[in-house]
């Protein structure tokens, strides 16, 4: 573009009071800029897009734009049986598939009344704090990356590797688990995979330690968390926050202890809240959570022990209810016996119909408060369901926590609420 | 029958349709005209404190003459119990009070409602598309006359002999 059409698009020509004799003297005037931040930016954790109104570097008013990653997934759940939607819930929040499966089983499991065994309680608060510690583990680690600091990244994701290899030997999947079955479990623990998970337990709270010497004396990451993204108690709870992100606010709202399930209210844990309500808030909560996590897992693994000296057939021993009519017989009796065989085939096409009702049910996944609402009209299909995504609620903060901070803090404010899109957009 | 029941059912005797319980859930069916009233008296009054809200959500029953039910299911924090408030709005009419002013939450969840579902909710600050395009043309996806097969480009072939 030639020099002078540039400037005479971007500046107003005024008659200059000072002097008035020169009519095309310009005269400098400021507006607000608009900046599309997204959605292929590396730090906005997939393919989220706000459009950010500035004043100089400050921002004025964030408007998120979303649905990059809509896939209509509570439409689909309208056309699939109860059993099949599991592995959709595997590809809401794509790194913690493990939690979105709980999430879901429980809800169906508390619209059709059934009462799950002992053993597979134990099981499934064993492998859902696994996820907890990936989850926090890879927000730290992104987060981190984000801010600037690289190497927490490669040690974050270290550890993370040889959980995701546990995930894989346990259920053959690292990302998409698809473990949880409405009823219980679909498989044991091994004997190997509760020797490395207790080699693990020994192995990783010195870690957090490290990570955090990474970060806790380092200026930039303190600058950049201290006292950016506050939200008071007050405005977090109006705005539906849950998670790490209400809890900084100094709020202990944790459904593990609210509205115990599983076997959180057997074993001894405590919930980690903040005061400030700012990042480095959030970022100490999921540390601790990282560390209360390791205690869970710890004493379920020892209630396993003790359950091992039961027989095989007790009721409390089961990892799977029983239920004919709903769940599902286990893969050897399947392989072996015409009558599974038949249950099997039944329940996957045909699937179970579920009482005329509805019924909300939410957990603690580790972002926040993940709900299944869902609306039965006595089908073997849900008539409705509605996914309570953290995330979604979490962007619905995001102009509110923006406002007056730097553009660069809006990347903070981002991974402060651990967004994953795939939960975001559903 | 559940203390939540018998507050809201002494407190607004005229505007309450019904209420359940269903596996230790209450569901308030009340009337659309008097839900904001409620929300307000639910948020405002002490013994309730309903701070937090959960989720807005939509159906659609397209056999019934009021066709859209709106949920909204909040919690409080400070009590520990939860109450689900439902409302029917006509297929002609499909307008409700927003909540926005009571949580701040609504605003995301209201407009998921309209963009879903095509409810318009009254007062709302920004009821725009949220997860769709702004320009989105086909109607609202998750009305039960919504096909779950669309309908693209590549249905405008000839496939195997059969017209498109």
């Amino acid at each position: 573009m030639p020099q002078g059409l540039h400037d005479q698009r971007n500046t107003v020509y005024r008659i200059n009071p000072k002097h008035p004799e020169d009519p095309a003297l310009p005269v400098l005037r400021t507006e607000e800029l608009m900046l599309n931040m997204g959605p292929q930016h590396p730090a906005t954790h997939g393919v989220l897009k706000v459009v950010l109104d500035l004043e100089g570097e400050r921002i004025v008013q964030a408007t998120p734009v979303m649905g990059y990653l809509h896939r209509g997934v509570e439409k689909l759940a309208e056309h699939g049986t109860y059993h099949q939607f599991i592995p959709h819930t595997d590809r809401l929040d794509y790194v913690c598939a493990m939690y979105n499966n709980f999430a879901y089983v429980r809800a169906v499991e508390k619209l059709i009344d059934l009462q799950v065994p002992e053993r597979a309680e134990y099981l499934r608060t064993i492998v859902a704090e696994i996820q907890r510690i990936i989850g926090h583990q890879f927000w730290l680690g992104t987060q981190a990356l984000d801010l600037g600091a690289m190497t927490v990244f490669f040690y974050t994701f270290r550890d993370r590797e040889i959980l995701l290899d546990w995930f894989e030997q346990l259920c053959g999947a690292r990302l998409t688990t698809s473990w949880y079955r409405i009823g219980g479990v679909e498989r044991d623990l091994s004997p190997a995979l509760v020797e490395t998970m207790s080699d693990y337990l020994d192995y990783f709270p010195p870690k957090i330690d490290e990570y955090m010497i990474f970060l806790e004396k380092n200026r930039i990451w303190l600058a950049r968390t201290k006292g950016v993204a506050v939200i008071s108690a007050e405005d977090a709870i109006s705005f539906g926050m849950s998670g790490p992100p209400l809890r900084g606010s100094g709020v202990d709202y944790d459904l593990r202890k609210y509205e115990p399930y599983a076997a959180y209210d057997k074993v001894e844990w405590k919930v980690p809240v903040g005061t400030n309500g700012d990042t480095y808030d959030r970022y100490w909560i999921r540390m601790e959570e990282m560390r209360e996590s390791v205690k869970i897992i710890r004493q379920c693994l020892d209630h396993l022990k003790e359950l091992d000296q039961l027989p095989t057939d007790d009721s409390r021993n089961q990892i799977m209810a029983k239920r004919p009519s709903v769940t599902l017989p286990t893969k050897d009796r399947v392989f072996t016996n015409l009558e599974n065989m038949i249950q099997q085939f039944k329940l996957f096409s045909e699937g179970f119909k579920a009482p005329k009702g509805e019924i909300y049910c939410g957990t603690e996944a580790h972002k926040g408060e993940l709900g299944f609402y869902i609306v039965s009209d006595g089908d073997s299909r849900p008539y409705r369901m509605k996914i309570r995504a953290p995330s979604f609620i979490h962007m619905g903060a995001f102009d509110h926590m923006c406002k007056g901070y730097m553009i660069s803090d809006a990347v903070t404010i981002f991974g402060t609420y651990d967004v994953v899109m795939g939960e975001c957009d559903r | 029958m559940h203390p939540l029941s018998a507050r809201i059912k002494s407190q607004f005797p005229q505007s309450l349709v019904s209420i359940v319980a269903y596996r230790g859930e209450v569901t308030a069916n009340v009337k659309r005209e008097s839900i904001h009233e409620i929300c307000r008296f639910l948020h405002d009054d002490p013994e309730m404190a309903f701070n937090y809200i959960v989720h807005v959500s939509s159906v659609d029953w397209p056999n019934d003459s009021e066709r859209f039910e709106i949920i909204y299911e909040v919690y409080s924090i400070p009590k520990r119990h939860r109450i689900r408030i439902k409302t029917r709005v006509p297929e002609s009419d499909p307008h409700l009070d927003s909540m926005v002013d009571i949580w701040k939450g609504a605003e995301f969840m209201e407009r998921e409602v309209f963009d879903m579902m095509g409810i318009h909710f009254d007062n709302h600050p920004d009821l725009r598309r949220i997860l769709l395009p702004d320009d989105y043309p086909e109607g609202y996806p998750l009305r039960k006359d919504f096909p779950l097969q669309g309908k693209g480009w590549r249905d405008t072939f000839e496939f195997l002999g059969e017209k498109p």
